[in-house]
């Protein structure tokens, strides 16, 4: 240690930083001690432990798969959220140059992006392309479909419903429309499901701390007499406590290790047919994972449930037990 | 070392286990506590303990007024003194040497210290060749000496023991006492309860009688 030296009393200071010292490195030292010894305990009954880890492992799993399933159906929506685009049919009567000049009109506004002109007879072309009825199509006498304007507003505006009155208004548009609902629908479904995961993962957190709560009471139980003898010789409660939380801790850190174990073998599972669907609707969408810091976070909070129902347990349980 | 002013213990079932008890214990001495079972032998090494409170009457050990101990500072009391207890109390899943360290791991002791004084007490018990035994491995008379190494290994001013001797023979009851008396001769206080007046008397201690509860005659 060093000492301050050139300094008055320094030996009296340099004593009492000695004993500091000291008692921090004993206080360091029952922390190993605790810490190796609850481990140890633990894994003394593989089998006992292995099934208190799965339990708790599924109940944070479950909310944890939850969420990264969300996660995943906001990355697909994003695709197709905003901003949301406006179809302008144009009337019949609206010739070539008149939808060119609405076109540039549009484009001058500060709230629209883009505006992209699709005319009748392309679009005939990319229908008669894509739907494979273009024998049938070749049989019409004219062509059915009006001229479009595909107008991308700028995103994150909200002024989308004036815009849209404000177009509907116009002479040469026969009809706007606006798909807006069911992106509403599906964004309002998605934060309904959001409050489900939270109420669920809010009761199995709960579950989980009470799971441990109860380990951690028998794991007193069981101890009972090595706690009076060590209450006897004067440990503190602290010192008495030190090694149920440890317990709870090794307890709370495996079941978060097998949670993200399960969730990362679920979407093993689900990943291939998932991209293959994804391929199927021709996107290139990949099932997003927990990835290194969210199973890194589920082991934490592993480690801080575990923690908290052996402090439940513990200051319930420990305080009761005394010589006698 | 140890007073007591006038100390009264009343149950909450009302049974008065101590009445008015007054005595003291200087540092350097030696007693023996005596009377039938139920006089108050326990009670009164529990006081000292604080593993209860009196009901009336002030308890004083080592100049500390034990109503002004908290709840919460019991433990750094007991640490001062060293308990034998007539059924060992010790942590059967551990080794000697680990029950033993208990009191120094809990004083926050170095490693190579708590060792070091381990072996010193396991080698004043003559124990020092089983450290690694585990303590059921071990006759009654040496489970008993692992108890005394462990109540004096932190090399507490007090030592107290209760029925030391209560389940051996003559002979390694004889040897445990003369542990105790080697303790005492190095100036740490010794206050033994036991009823085995026959060995008692034969040494030349202090002996102080309890009869349902009362102190008679602070005698020799």
């Amino acid at each position: 240690m060093s000492v301050a030296e050139g300094k008055p009393r320094r030996d009296g200071a340099s004593a009492r930083r000695t004993r500091l010292r000291h008692l921090l490195q004993g206080w360091l030292a029952h922390h190993r001690l605790s810490a190796a010894d609850s481990l140890a305990r633990v894994l003394d009954h593989p089998f006992a432990s292995a099934l208190t880890w799965l339990v708790i492992g599924i109940a944070l799993a479950l909310p944890a798969a939850l969420t990264v399933a969300l996660d995943n159906a906001r990355a697909l929506s994003d695709r197709w959220d905003s901003p949301a685009q406006l179809s302008l049919f144009l009337g019949g009567s609206v010739g070539g140059e008149e939808a060119q000049a609405l076109q540039d009109t549009l484009q001058q506004r500060p709230d629209i992006e883009q505006v992209v002109f699709v005319s009748r007879d392309d679009a005939l072309a990319e229908f008669s392309a894509l739907s494979g009825f273009a024998d049938v199509l070749e049989t019409l006498e004219r062509n059915p479909l009006p001229d479009v304007l595909l107008v991308t507003p700028v995103p994150g505006s909200d002024a989308l419903a004036p815009l849209y009155e404000q177009l509907k208004g116009d002479p040469r548009v026969a009809e706007v429309v606006l798909d807006m609902a069911w992106l509403e629908r599906l964004n309002t479904l998605m934060q309904l499901s959001r409050r489900v995961v939270l109420a669920l993962g809010s009761v199995l957190v709960a579950g989980v701390v009470l799971i441990l709560g109860n380990t951690i009471r028998l794991a007193i139980e069981s101890r009972r007499e090595e706690i009076v003898v060590i209450k006897l010789v004067g440990g503190s409660n602290a010192f008495v406590r030190r090694p149920f939380l440890y317990t709870g801790l090794w307890y709370g850190v495996g079941g978060g290790v097998f949670a993200a174990l399960l969730v990362a073998s679920a979407l093993w599972f689900l990943g291939g047919p998932v991209t293959r669907l994804a391929e199927l609707y021709q996107s290139n969408f990949r099932l997003g994972g927990l990835g290194i810091m969210g199973s890194l976070n589920l082991v934490l909070i592993g480690g801080v449930l575990g923690l908290a129902g052996a402090w439940l347990a513990v200051t319930r349980h420990l305080r009761l037990i005394a010589p006698r | 070392m140890i007073t007591f002013d006038r100390v009264s213990k009343r149950y909450a079932e009302g049974h008065e286990a101590l009445s008015e008890v007054s005595m003291d214990i200087r540092q350097d001495e030696m007693v023996f506590l005596t009377g039938h079972s139920g006089a108050g032998k326990s009670t009164l090494l529990r006081l000292i303990m604080l593993i209860e409170r009196p009901s009336r009457g002030q308890v004083i050990v080592d100049g500390l007024n034990l109503a002004k101990v908290r709840e919460r500072g019991i433990p750094r009391h007991r640490r001062n003194i060293g308990v034998v207890f007539q059924n060992h109390q010790l942590l059967f899943d551990r080794s000697v040497f680990d029950n033993v360290a208990l009191p120094l791991v809990i004083g926050g002791y170095e490693h190579r210290e708590i060792g070091r004084r381990v072996r010193a007490a396991l080698d004043k018990v003559g124990l020092l060749t089983k450290e690694r035994a585990l303590p059921v491995t071990l006759s009654g008379g040496e489970q008993q000496r692992v108890g005394i190494a462990r109540a004096v290994v932190a090399r507490p001013r007090i030592l107290l023991a209760d029925e030391p001797t209560g389940n051996l023979d003559p002979v390694l009851s004889a040897e445990i006492m003369q542990l105790f008396e080697a303790f005492s001769q190095v100036g740490v206080t010794v206050l033994i309860a036991s009823h085995d007046l026959a060995l008692i008397s034969r040494l030349r201690h202090r002996i102080l009688t309890l009869r349902n509860g009362r102190l008679v005659g602070a005698g020799s």
